[in-house]
């Protein structure tokens, strides 16, 4: 299969998968302004993940279209990040995700609106506005919950220290990385950690917040090993299309 | 409606001549058809009248979001996702806009939202029932959208500015949501034997919900009459639900669905379709806790407050301590 097919499935999936689980918060958030601005995040990262996926499903040249992908994939075939499958928990470990995704994902983006590929530059630079937004919001939130009570400061440090494991996979280069960064369709993964490092120990002195020192071990979710909760966030997100196969909705 | 049974305290409606000054200089500003603003003088018994409707109608929309929100993660495509997950948005957006009107009388938002939570204030009966399938999406789009707008509409034209105001913008976002609920309908309509059954059992479900939502008939109550008199009402429930009945028969015909009601019928002679006999002792049941869904969703409203009650601390105490540094720099 073709790597830049493969590469824009990690792409899509990141935001699939993000998109569903911030969704799961929507009515059920600490205020009504965190709905509306939670939301907010999960509806630009649905629209990049249709954008993503739709680009993927024509570069694969299979006839699948952005719902054959969603839907008609299981878990060994979602290339997202482990990160973005770890659960909700309480609100501040929602926030934390998103803060360490949102840094990366900014830095990832910068380098795409340079691909060498017109249609992923295009996308790039549409969602790189949004997720400027994005990273500008869970970082400020996560500098006020590690300055706000001693308890939001405590949660806060145990959800970045239970997300930090999570965050080097994302550099790591493998052959599909190799092949679209020698191509000039995207970045080399290693090249995003530096500023990705730089701009998450900044927030998180600003926060208060210890900076992890060791180095995140967990790792194949691009290659589509994953954990536990994958599988059953594709229950719920793919429940209509297994139970009525071919419908048109 | 989202306001259902708002007490008035009045027991009957007082004439001009009745009126002291002051009061009835009020009345006839509102009789001339002027609004009437937050700094305005206006009777306590106005006062309260409103701040009963429009923190009973933010409750629905707040509450309002639980039963849509329980589909978003299983909707069947992405783009039918997006659209779902912007409806349920607005609704938050619905919420926000009316807790601030509340908060023009003279009520902060967290006093009107501790009311809901301890089961004071009410929210609209058709929040208490359930979505089993995704057909319910639609339903709800179409007949609960639908209704409010009917109800809205005349809301526009409401004595007070700020709930007046606040209407004319929830009404263009709720007619889109009408015609989003209405589009997936058809959409299941045109499919597949399971999916025409699938909308067929969701209106079989949601229609009489939706013509208990706008009332029981009014016209002996005098809390309607004097809400009538004070402008924030314009129309009957009666009215209302005829209205809603009028516009919405064509459209069951339209999507090829039974009617749910074998008296639904056009009526040459009124000019109006004639429906069959509302069950007015479930909405009873339902207002006062014994719907389908009553303890879920209030339980629901009450966890998201207490899971996040250390968030808004949090937040608070950090506005708190860079107010002061802010304070500390300017010195
Ligand atoms: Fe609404
Ligand atoms: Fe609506």
């Amino acid at each position: 299969m073709s790597h830049k097919f493969q590469y824009l499935l990690r792409l899509g999936d990141n935001c699939l998968v993000l998109s569903q689980q911030l969704a799961a918060w929507c009515g059920h958030g600490p205020a009504l302004e965190e709905d509306l601005a939670l939301t907010n995040v999960a509806l630009d990262l649905l629209g990049q993940a249709r954008l993503w996926l739709s680009y993927a499903g024509e570069v694969e040249g299979r006839g699948r279209d952005e719902d054959a992908l969603a839907f008609g994939r299981d878990g060994l075939d979602f290339r997202n990040l482990l990160l973005v499958e770890q659960p909700n928990g309480h609100y501040g470990n929602t926030v934390a995700r998103q803060f360490l995704f949102d840094a990366w994902h900014r830095q990832l983006l910068a380098g795409l609106c340079e691909s060498s590929d017109p249609r992923i530059a295009e996308i790039a630079q549409k969602a790189v506005k949004e997720v400027r937004y994005h990273v500008e919001r869970s970082a400020g939130l996560m500098i006020a919950l590690g300055n706000g009570t001693a308890l939001s400061h405590a949660r806060m440090q145990d959800a970045v220290n239970m997300l930090w494991p999570y965050t080097n996979e994302w550099f790591d280069s493998d052959a599909i990385d190799a092949q679209c960064a020698s191509a000039g369709v995207a970045p080399a993964a290693s090249s995003l950690a530096a500023a990705w490092r730089a701009d998450v120990e900044t927030v998180l002195g600003r926060a208060g917040l210890t900076t992890p020192t060791y180095t995140g071990h967990q790792r194949g979710g691009k290659l589509g090993v994953h954990s536990e909760h994958l599988g059953r966030l594709l229950t719920a997100l793919q429940f209509m299309q297994r139970a009525y196969p071919g419908a048109q909705w | 409606m989202y306001a259902q049974l708002v007490e008035t305290g009045a027991k009957a409606v007082k004439t001009l001549d009745q009126m002291e000054p002051q009061e009835r200089a009020f009345q006839e500003r509102i009789n001339a058809g002027i609004k009437t603003e937050p700094k305005d003088w206006m009777p306590e018994a106005y006062r309260k009248t409103l701040v009963r409707q429009i923190s009973q109608h933010a409750h629905s929309e707040y509450v309002g979001m639980l039963p849509e929100a329980n589909w978003i993660t299983r909707a069947p495509t992405l783009k039918r996702k997006a659209i779902l997950l912007a409806k349920v948005q607005d609704e938050a957006g619905h919420a926000l806009y009316l807790y601030s009107a509340v908060e023009t009388l003279g009520v902060t938002r967290d006093q009107t939202y501790l009311d809901l939570l301890s089961g004071k204030a009410k929210y609209s009966s058709i929040f208490n029932y359930p979505t089993l399938t995704w057909a319910d999406i639609g339903a709800i789009g179409w007949l609960v959208d639908g209704s409010a707008i009917v109800n809205q509409i005349p809301l526009c034209r409401c004595s007070y500015g700020p709930y007046a105001r606040a209407m004319v913008r929830v009404c263009k976002e709720e007619s889109f949501h009408q015609r989003q609920g209405f589009d997936i309908m058809q959409a299941l309509c045109k499919g597949t034997p399971e999916q025409k059954a699938m909308a067929q059992d969701a209106l079989n479900r949601w229609w009489w919900p939706s013509l208990a939502m706008h009332g029981p008939p009014d016209e002996l109550s005098a809390n309607s009459a004097q809400s009538m008199a004070w402008k924030i009402k314009q129309n009957s429930n009666d009215e209302l639900r005829q209205r809603f009945i009028d516009q919405t028969a064509p459209q069951i015909e339209f999507l090829g669905l039974a009617l749910p009601d074998a008296d639904l019928k056009w009526n040459e002679a009124r000019g109006h379709y004639d429906y069959g006999a509302i069950d007015w002792e479930e909405f009873f049941n339902v207002v006062n806790g014994k719907g389908p869904c009553n303890q879920e969703r209030l339980a629901a409203r009450n966890q998201a407050w207490e899971e996040g009650a250390w968030f808004r601390e949090a937040m608070s105490a950090y506005a708190a301590k860079q107010e002061q540094s802010d304070m500390q720099g300017a010195t």
